[in-house]
Parts: C-alpha cells; sequence; structure tokens
C-alpha cells in the first residue's frame, strides 16, 4: 500500500526540495487520513442522520443527540464512567505515588522488585481480565475471598453483584494503571536536589514536611502529565469493562462506550451510537485542553 | 491540544552523585537518596520495607502465578488456585489447542509483527521529514499527527467499522484480513514524535558531510540517521508492541467471523464455551500472555526509558 511513495522522482524540475519532505509524510497522513480522520468525519456526518440500509440515511438534525442525552441508561452510563474515571485515575496516582515512594532506590533488589511489580502495565487487558476473574472467584476458593476468609469476611460475588461490580471494575482498573505512574514518578523523583534533603534533616523537618514542600513540588511536572493522561483514558474506558462486566450485572457497569457499542454494533442504531461518539470525543478533546491549560499556567507560577 | 510532552529519549544520567553508588563524588549517607529517607541498614526502618515490598510483590506479581499454575492444573476451579499447579497436566493446554487457540494466536503474531514493522516504517519516514526539513504546514501536519492521539479506537469505533468495509476510492472491504487491524494501527501520533524529537537531537554536520559526499536523500536516511536512532526505534518497537498486542477493539470490529480474532479476543470465545473449563481459558490466557512477557523482560530498559519520557499505552 505504501509503495507508491517513491514514484514521482521524474518531478525533478518542479523545485524538488519543497516536494521531498510530502513523499517522506505521506504513507503516514494517508493512514491517518483514511483511518482517523475520515472515520471521525463520517462519526459527526453520520450523527445527524437516521442510518438506513438499502434505504439511505435521512436527515435528522439533533434528534440522535437529543434521544441519547435523554437515554436514561446513557445518562447512568455518564455517572459509572464518571465514578470509574475519576476513581481509577486518582487511585492509580495514589497507589503509583506510594509504590514510587517504596521502590526509589538504585538496589539491585529493589530494581527487581520494580521489574515484577510492572508486569501488570504490559499485559494485554484480555489477560489482565481473565487474570482477575480468577482472582474475583466467588466461592471461598477464589484469591480474595480466601484471604478475606481470613479476616472472617463470607465469600463475596464481587463481579455478580451490581453494588460491588464497579468497585471490583476500579480495583482492577488502578492495578493496571498504578504501576505505569510509578515509573512516571520515579523519574520525578531521580531529579530531586539530593542536597535539599540532606539540608532538611539539619533543620529538623519531619517526613511530612519533606514529602510536602520537597518532594512533591519537585514531581509536580510528573503529575501533570500522569494526570492528563488518566483522565483521557478514564472516560473512553472500555475494554476494562468489556472483558470483564460488559456492562454487567443489570447495567451497574455500564460505561459510556460500553453503551456506544451496544447501540452501534448490537443493536444497530449507527446514528446513535456515532452521536454518542461525537460527544465524548468532545468532552475529551475539551478535557485535555483544559488540563493543558491549567498546567501552563501551574508551571508558570 | 497538545498530548503529553515527550521529551528526547537519551540515556538518562544520573542528576546527583547521591544517585550514583561507589562513585568517589558519593558523599551524603544514603538515607539521603529517598524521598522517604528509607535506611540501607538492617533495622526497623529496612524490616519494614521489606514487609511492605514482599505486599506489592503478592498484590502486582503473584497473580500471574496463579494464571500459570491454573492453566497447568488438572482442575482449577476448585480449592486448587494456589500458586503451585495441582496435578500438573499439559491436556488444558492442548483442549485449547483444539479449539483454535494456534490459529489466533497465528493471527495475533502476523498482526503484530506487520503493525509494528509498518508503524515503525511510517514513524521514520514521517519524522526525518520533520525533523531534518523546513517546509510550508509543518505545524499542521505536527497537530495532525498529534490529533491521531486523541482519536483512539473507542471513540472512532463505529464509522471506522464501516470505513473498513468499504474503504473510499479503492472501494475494498478489508474487514476479515490483517489489513484491518494493521493499516489503522499504522499511523501512530506518539511514536512519530517520539522519533521526531530524537532526530532533531543529531547534529546537522553529519548530515552536511554526507550531503557534500553526495548521498541521496534515502541513503542519507537509511545510512547515516538510522543506525543512530536506535535508541529511540528501540523504545518506538517496545512500546508499540505493546501497543498493538493491547488492541481490543479494533481486532473485534475488523473481523468478519471469529475465526479472525486476535488471541486477546478469543479468550472470550473460549470462556463462553461450556464445554471446556476455566483451566482451558488461563491456558488461553497464558499463550497470549507469553510474547508481552518475552518482549517486556528483553526490551525492559527501552520501555521503562519511553514510559518516563512521556509514553501512552493504547
Amino acid at each position: 500500500m505504501t509503495a507508491t511513495v517513491t514514484a514521482p522522482a521524474r518531478r525533478r524540475g518542479f523545485s524538488r526540495k519543497a516536494v521531498l519532505p510530502w513523499l517522506f509524510l505521506a504513507p503516514g497522513l494517508l493512514l491517518a487520513l483514511v483511518f482517523k480522520f475520515l472515520p471521525m468525519g463520517k462519526g459527526i456526518w453520520l450523527s445527524f442522520f437516521k442510518v438506513r440500509p438499502f434505504l439511505g440515511d435521512k436527515w435528522v438534525g439533533l434528534d440522535n443527540y437529543t434521544r441519547v442525552l435523554g437515554d436514561h441508561r446513557f445518562q447512568d452510563a455518564v455517572g459509572h464512567t464518571l465514578v470509574l474515571g475519576v476513581g481509577i485515575s486518582l487511585g492509580a496516582i495514589l497507589v503509583g505515588f506510594l509504590l514510587a515512594l517504596l521502590l526509589e532506590g538504585q538496589a539491585r533488589s529493589l530494581k527487581l522488585v520494580r521489574t515484577a511489580v510492572f508486569l501488570p502495565v504490559v499485559t494485554a487487558t484480555a489477560v489482565v481480565g481473565e487474570l482477575w476473574r480468577l482472582m474475583y472467584y466467588p466461592t471461598s476458593d477464589g484469591l480474595i475471598n480466601n484471604a478475606l476468609g481470613f479476616l472472617g469476611i463470607g465469600p463475596t460475588q464481587f463481579l455478580d453483584n451490581p453494588g460491588t461490580a464497579l468497585w471490583a471494575t476500579m480495583v482492577m482498573g488502578i492495578w493496571m494503571g498504578a504501576p505505569y505512574n510509578m515509573v512516571i514518578i520515579l523519574a520525578g523523583l531521580a531529579g530531586v536536589d539530593r542536597s535539599l534533603y540532606e539540608a532538611a534533616a539539619m533543620d529538623g523537618v519531619s517526613l511530612w514536611q519533606r514529602l510536602r514542600y520537597i518532594t512533591l513540588p519537585a514531581i509536580r511536572p510528573a503529575l501533570g502529565i500522569v494526570l492528563t493522561l488518566a483522565a483521557i483514558r478514564g472516560l473512553r474506558v472500555f475494554t476494562e469493562v468489556y472483558v470483564l462486566t460488559f456492562g454487567g450485572p443489570a447495567g451497574s457497569t455500564e460505561v459510556w462506550m460500553t453503551r456506544a457499542y451496544t447501540l452501534g454494533f448490537t443493536r444497530n442504531d449507527i446514528g446513535g451510537a456515532s452521536a454518542a461518539s461525537v460527544v465524548l470525543l468532545c468532552v475529551t478533546l475539551l478535557l485535555t485542553v483544559t488540563v493543558n491549560h491549567l498546567r501552563k499556567r501551574g508551571d508558570v507560577r | 491540544m497538545s498530548a503529553p510532552v515527550i521529551e528526547p529519549v537519551r540515556a538518562r544520567e544520573p542528576k546527583t552523585p547521591a544517585a550514583r553508588p561507589g562513585t568517589a563524588q558519593r558523599t551524603t549517607p544514603a538515607r539521603f537518596d529517598t524521598a522517604l529517607g528509607w535506611s540501607d541498614k538492617p533495622g526497623l526502618s529496612w524490616a519494614l520495607r521489606v514487609l511492605l515490598c514482599a505486599t506489592a510483590l503478592a498484590i502486582f506479581a503473584a497473580p500471574f502465578l496463579t494464571i500459570f499454575s491454573g492453566a497447568f492444573s488438572t482442575n482449577p476451579s476448585g480449592s486448587s488456585l494456589s500458586f503451585l499447579p495441582h496435578h500438573p497436566t499439559l491436556l488444558n493446554i492442548k483442549v485449547a489447542g483444539e479449539r483454535g487457540i494456534w490459529d489466533y494466536f497465528t493471527n495475533s503474531l502476523v498482526i503484530a509483527g506487520g503493525g509494528l514493522l509498518l508503524q515503525l516504517v511510517v514513524s521514520v519516514l514521517a519524522a526525518y521529514a520533520l525533523a531534518r526539513h523546513r517546509f510550508r504546514g509543518q505545524a499542521l501536519v505536527l497537530t495532525l499527527f498529534m490529533l491521531t492521539m486523541m482519536l483512539p479506537e473507542e471513540v472512532i469505533a463505529i464509522p471506522l467499522s464501516l470505513v473498513l468495509g468499504h474503504v473510499p476510492v479503492v472501494g475494498l472491504d478489508l474487514k476479515g484480513t490483517v489489513w484491518a487491524v494493521i493499516l489503522p494501527l499504522g499511523a501512530w501520533g506518539f511514536s512519530i514524535m517520539l522519533l521526531t524529537e530524537f532526530m532533531k537531537d543529531i547534529p546537522t554536520e553529519i548530515e552536511e558531510a554526507a550531503r557534500i559526499d553526495g548521498v541521496g536523500e534515502f541513503r542519507l536516511l537509511w545510512q547515516v540517521i538510522l543506525p543512530l536512532c536506535k535508541p529511540a526505534l528501540g523504545v518506538a518497537g517496545v512500546l508499540g508492541f505493546i501497543m498493538i498486542w493491547d488492541q481490543y477493539l479494533l481486532p473485534l470490529i475488523a473481523a468478519k467471523d471469529p475465526t479472525d480474532y486476535t488471541v486477546t479476543v478469543a479468550l472470550s470465545i473460549l470462556r463462553s464455551d461450556p464445554q471446556v473449563g476455566s483451566g482451558v481459558v488461563l491456558a488461553g490466557a497464558v499463550i497470549a500472555l507469553i510474547p508481552s512477557l518475552v518482549v517486556y523482560l528483553l526490551l525492559q530498559r527501552s520501555l521503562v526509558t519511553g514510559i518516563a519520557a512521556g509514553a501512552t499505552k493504547g
């Protein structure tokens, strides 16, 4: 597909220097155009239509949007998405920070522990899903239920209970995200000037003050990156839910994207599903711009 | 609009003398090496740290042992959810093989190999243009590539599935072929940005010297620039592999029927098969896990460097 790049060499007379960069950019631009921007444009276009195979699409204006935004299952999904997105983002940052504090250092043994703790990040989400199904095994044999048994808590049906399924999904999300944040925060911690710690010790500063006034300011740029990434990922959460609960039980873990997926692929409501995707896209863009803006302002100060 | 700030990947120098133990400059005691002031001598603080490390390992790493033990156990749904297999057996792998797991695995390997190759070629070419040439519209192109990072498959899944079924202009139906997964993965903004930043740091003298010798553009890229980019290529390669292996929705919508699935998506088929037990599902999970493990353990340094430089997973 990409072999066409070498062809127009004969247009030498026509300012070769100006054409050259575009030859190198052509494969990337072409692929991005066809498989990213065209679908985006098509999605926006279709969100204004009632899509009917064989009959032709019918313009319905904002009907799809009002239908999606008025649908109570989508409204429930907004809540779940926010709870999951915020919970996973903040939880993963907190746990990642604690892990980084624990595992900071140059010792070989610490490097080994870091290598092992990082495993959840490189594992495909689908495999992580299977792993957590095993951990959440609903009888007392299950790994977590077994551990809870020692504490005298009876077996819980984590994934089959509408009251716990969303929290169970959140815990899995934090588990996947925390070691990733750990690496970014560790990079931030490595940049802290050691003499500051020493000076602080001489001034008799407490451990808490040391963290609050030396460590945290130093890793703030790193935390900014983590937060941006987490916010974007949090809202489009899909695979985690799909492999673990697929929105169930009783819609208790339905998020925006699983709802849109069901609408588009199971119920064949392409227009409605497109409208839902466009809404998500706009919110994601808005969020990224806002977070970046806040971060820039924070850096200037 | 900009996604994470990507800094050039370099071999990171330890910033302070204390971070370089064993050198003559080391003056500060170990308790100033870390934010929490951990001591490296046996004592209360040391014991607490060991205990906490063990807990972290139990939470983040031990579950992987249970998949392995479950995959090789005769009856993993019972009380055998332990760290060692119960009545070790290869039967689960064999049954998973009969359910076509190796075909799915082959699909995955072809997609990962082809996707990664395409991704790297596209990124190197685009990065070369962006880093080593000045032209009109450069800023626009950069913004476009950054935008591709903002358009994950989840958000454009529904229209993308229509496009894959009928690619405009050429009118091809890609669905059911590996191309339907490989091509959408080709232009990955992150990889392009990473290589661009890296190539910008290569001194222009090297390039000019080669040009004076009459070296053409493609040879310049292939024989002069590319060999200097090896560290960045390692990072882009390992992150690209993990990103491609993690794809779930894309193979799902690109498939015409379940035989087109990748191994990660096929796990759901095994799970919903009433005739096979959880041991077989776990065997499938192990098979899907091993390539990521191998890549991670071999290229760990590149991966950690890349993420610290502001990578995104998926």
